[in-house]
């Protein structure tokens, strides 16, 4: 595995549109891990993520603590709605957290007939469990989630049809 | 093409997945991605054209994504193409007793 990784989809949207359920917490709490998200949207700006209740519930039982905050990092790039390029550290794990800042770009591209090309690019060099969280489980219900895959995936349901997969 | 298919066309993916060098290719990438398409040439007994027209039946599926690095074109390995078939075609279909019989011959096999 190289210390890249990369996700593609396309969608049927405006690019306005995909870029707002990226950065706005109210929509990233719509879908996929549904942690809303939020974004200093500027070079140096303060990104986080913020643990769901079902998140806590989950820690909970497990007999865990789950910290407050469970994705931070930094906005290195900020060029609404084609790019967007910041630091990613998980919190959730002890061993991802001890891990360095991975880096993060979203880019959304025109691919003609109002149809959105989606790509994330994650680097992740000498942070290998970050690196296999990311890449996700087959079984989106099972441990760690479906990763990026399934985000986009479930991003591309909830533009195009107003429904995330779960829903089905 | 309807704009339905060019958001995600099946059809693409599966042609691009019927063939046997293409598979290959995918498989190698998941071994190990960002590969140029010379590192790729060396693990297939294939002109460098061939290749490059595999590689591009794949990109244009979307199964590959190719990124520029300085002058290198790095070849990546793009999982939400199969994500979207699993979740469209496997899912839908597979119920506990064909995982049970698929469960079977993975032990058999293994036994011989």
């Amino acid at each position: 595995m190289s210390d890249t990784q990369v996700f593609r989809i396309w969608i049927k949207a405006p690019a306005e549109k995909i870029w707002q359920a990226i950065t706005d917490p109210e929509w990233t709490a719509k879908y996929a891990y549904a942690a809303p998200q939020f974004y200093e949207l500027k070079k140096g700006g303060r990104f986080y993520s913020t643990a769901t209740e079902e998140m806590k519930a989950y820690a909970t039982a497990g007999g865990f603590e789950l910290p407050e905050i469970i994705i931070d990092g930094e906005v290195l790039e900020a060029e609404p709605p084609r790019r967007l390029v910041q630091t990613w550290r998980m919190l959730m794990d002890p061993t991802t957290g001890a891990e360095p800042f991975t880096t993060l770009t979203y880019e959304i591209e025109e691919a003609g007939a109002g149809v959105q090309r989606v790509t994330i690019t994650h680097d992740t060099p000498g942070a290998p469990a970050t690196a296999a969280m990311i890449k996700g489980n087959p079984e989106a219900a099972a441990e760690g989630g479906g990763g990026w895959a399934w985000v986009l995936s479930d991003l591309k349901s909830l533009l195009e049809t107003g429904k995330i997969m779960t829903d089905a | 093409m309807t704009d339905d298919d060019r958001v995600f066309d099946d059809a693409l993916v599966f042609r691009a997945l019927a063939d046997p060098s293409r598979r290959f290719l995918l498989d190698l990438l998941f071994v190990r991605d960002g590969r140029t398409q010379s590192e790729l040439e060396g693990e297939l007994e294939m002109t460098r054209f061939g290749v490059a027209k595999h590689l591009r039946v794949l990109e244009e599926a979307g199964l590959v994504v190719v990124r520029r690095s300085g002058r290198e074109k790095l070849h990546y390995l793009n999982p939400v193409p199969i994500r979207q078939i699993h979740d469209r075609w496997i899912d839908k279909f597979t119920e506990q007793h064909v995982t049970a019989l698929i469960d079977l011959k993975r032990t058999l096999e293994e036994e011989s």
